[in-house]
């Protein structure tokens, strides 16, 4: 099972209802590579891990992880596909009733037949990794956002999974925290030889840590590449999107009738 | 204009038939999908101290009050006839064949299938759910089954320990208060009371309500848009349907209950 | 919130739960008044049964005896035949009479059984002859205003 594409997607189309989100996406992901995906909010981005993650089916095209497609495959097949997925999502999704430990233990308790020592030190061990060993009793409503963040990504990697998946995981952070994820998620992807899909619209501190980049808008891919070569991209989306324009292919103004028109500053007989 | 109104009909008969679908659907894979709530369970009994435990205070204050209540009224009316005596049949009667059920399960309803919706409802708000699916976690098995089977347990014990407290409650004031005879309000009481008749079947009631308001409270928050207002429209809207569930089932029940009798 | 609280809690409420059904089974209802296996059945024929229903009490001197098991109508001789189910605990003279009685004036009607003075005794499936039939308000009024009519007659 050496594929070097740990995620195939090919030709994937989805929509809700009659809107379609996604026309035709194609992407892949390298074993040991952080893969980000971007674009502007309401995108596609979150439906795409979604996809990958197995939660929604799509439409058309064929979404393939470690080899295996997702559409062929039952409940079981599925369930026992994600135990090798870690995913982390927008706000931590903390299960709220139960402490950072029991949040962190959670997969291994029902996962595996582990004696109650041994889930003790691999939740320890994860805890350390991610710096909140000493939060282990908290529980998540006494948590900061960032370090509610930071507890979920240990819960994801729990079962040290091959595959990890982040939803926006950069949002509403402070500076501080917002470097300490972006340096976890890389130094995690190395050391753990994960492969990480990072699903974010912050360009400036995912392109620190990213190896590749996919830019989605209205549904499909419009630009890819390294993290300089985005950089450097002169494509107008790309270039407004990492210098944070105002305007340009994606215009400020929601589409209206002409400015003139509305205010009724034409004369009164024209 | 009159097509505008057939086609808004036909969209609301549709959505109708779509949520019923999609609650007998789920109600058929919380069954389903019960193993676990019994492999494992102190999952349910987890769950049995949320609705069961919590409950029991207002459960027991309520039971105490409408079994006073009852004995009071009762004595005005029974007075008349001069039939005192009858005072604990009365208070007896009604507390297990109709009152402790219902009252109790109206109780259930607001007290714990409340709670049971706002607590899916957020955890599907904040992602808890759709993270546990990405943990290779059934959240129907997990999340939905053992709270289903709690309330399915708690509830016969909380109508049984509302009818228990309501007796005592008639006997407090029947008997110590007003002064009818001792001997009297237990000796008719056991003779009117039947077994299978009354208390089993108000038994059997209160397992049927127990059954209802869970499965509709758990749905409702299963189903609940997953944003603020979501939640807080699906907890009224499980009070108020468990309710009217309770007591429309409760009309069906008895008919097929005590119909022949008296 | 500690899981062995918890699970205390739980318990003491599953057994309170359980001891208030058996309240209700045993000091409320009354589970162990007949027992089934431990009865045997009279057959009594009346007239005119009233208001009388399955279940109601068969009292001897006050004391609760049995209970009406089944009622049904004999066609053939058109009486009510009233099955008694009473405890094999007490057993009966052969010439025993039951009558249909009124706790209070307007309470519930049970059937009241007087002993007699035969030296056999009632067996399962046994007739009682000797019955009285239910006391019927509108006759009971009937006979009074006809009483009363005669005595106001002139002679």
């Amino acid at each position: 099972m050496q594929h070097d594409n740990l995620v195939e997607i090919e030709d994937v189309a989805f929509g809700y209802g009659a809107r379609p989100v996604l026309k035709g996406i194609n992407l892949t992901a390298r074993r040991g590579q952080v893969i980000a995906i971007m674009g502007s909010s309401g995108c596609g981005k979150t439906t795409l891990l979604r996809l990958i993650g197995g939660q929604l089916k799509p439409g058309q095209g064929t979404v393939r992880v470690a080899g295996e497609s997702l559409g062929d495959l039952d409940q079981a097949g599925l369930y026992r596909l994600r135990r090798k997925m870690g995913m982390l999502f927008q706000f931590g999704a903390l299960f709220t009733d139960i402490s950072v430990f029991d949040n962190v233990a959670f997969q291994l308790r029902e996962h595996t037949d582990l004696p109650e020592d041994a889930i003790r030190d691999l939740v320890l061990m994860k805890l350390h990794a991610v710096g909140l060993r000493g939060a282990a009793h908290l529980m998540p409503a006494e948590l900061s956002g960032g370090m509610a963040r930071r507890v979920a990504l240990a819960r994801a990697i729990a079962l040290d999974p091959m595959l990890v998946m982040y939803d926006e995981p950069f949002a509403g952070l402070d500076p501080i925290s917002l470097g300490v994820t972006g340096n976890l998620i890389r130094r995690l992807t190395d050391t753990l030889g994960l492969t990480s899909l990072v699903v974010t619209h912050d360009v400036q501190e995912s392109l620190k840590i990213v190896d590749y980049v996919y830019f989605v808008s209205e549904g499909v891919i419009v630009a890819e590449g390294t993290a300089d070569e985005i950089r450097n991209s002169e494509l107008p989306y790309v270039h407004q999107f990492v210098h944070g324009e105002a305007d340009g292919p994606v215009p400020f103004h929601y589409p209206a009738p002409s400015y003139a028109d509305d205010l009724r500053l034409r004369g009164k007989g024209a | 204009m009159l097509r505008q109104s057939i086609e808004n009909l036909g969209n609301r008969t549709i959505q109708v038939v779509w949520r019923i679908g999609f609650a007998t659907r789920f109600f058929l894979a919380t069954l389903l999908h019960s193993g676990t709530a019994f492999r494992r369970f102190g999952l349910t009994i987890r769950e049995m101290y949320f609705s069961g435990v919590l409950s029991l205070i207002i459960i027991l204050v309520s039971g105490l009050f409408v079994g006073m209540v009852l004995a009071l009224q009762g004595y005005e009316t029974l007075q008349t006839y001069g039939s005192e005596e009858a005072l604990g049949i009365l208070v007896a009667l009604s507390l297990v064949r109709e009152l402790g059920p219902v009252v109790a399960a109206l109780l259930f309803a607001s007290r714990a299938g409340s709670a049971i919706t706002a607590e899916i409802g957020l955890m599907k708000a904040t992602e808890q759910l759709s993270a546990m699916e990405m943990m290779a976690v059934d959240p129907i098995a997990r999340v939905v089954a053992p709270r289903f089977w709690a309330g399915v347990i708690s509830m016969p014990l909380l109508a049984a320990l509302f009818s228990a407290m309501g007796i005592f409650g008639g006997y407090l004031v029947g008997v110590q208060l007003i002064g009818v005879d001792e001997g009297a309000f237990w000796s008719q009481m056991q003779s009117a009371v039947d077994f299978e008749q009354d208390i089993l079947n108000g038994v059997i009631k209160s397992v049927v309500f127990g059954v209802a308001i869970t499965a509709i409270a758990l749905f409702e928050g299963y189903d609940a848009p997953p944003t603020a207002e979501g939640v807080s429209g699906a907890t009224t809207r499980t009070v108020v349907t468990s309710s009217l569930a309770v007591l429309a089932l409760d009309f069906v029940l008895t008919a097929f209950m005590f119909r022949g009798i008296s | 919130m500690n899981k062995t609280i918890l699970d205390l809690w739980v318990g003491l409420f599953v057994i309170t739960g359980i001891a208030a059904l058996l309240f209700l089974a045993l000091k409320v209802g009354s589970m162990s008044a007949v027992n089934t296996s431990n009865s045997y059945e009279v057959v009594a024929r009346f007239d005119n049964i009233g208001g009388l229903k399955p279940r109601a009490p068969v009292k001897s001197a006050g004391v609760v005896v049995g209970r009406v098991a089944d009622i049904s109508f004999d066609n053939e001789s058109f009486e009510a035949a009233v099955t008694l189910r009473l405890d094999k605990r007490y057993a009966f003279p052969k010439d025993t009479s039951a009558a249909i009685m009124t706790s209070g004036l307007l309470g519930e009607q049970y059937i009241g059984l007087e002993a007699g003075g035969d030296s056999q005794v009632l067996k399962d499936q046994d007739r009682i002859t000797l019955t009285q039939s239910a006391v019927v308000l509108e006759n009971l009024i009937g006979q009074f205003i006809y009483g009363k009519a005669q005595e106001g007659a002139p002679q």
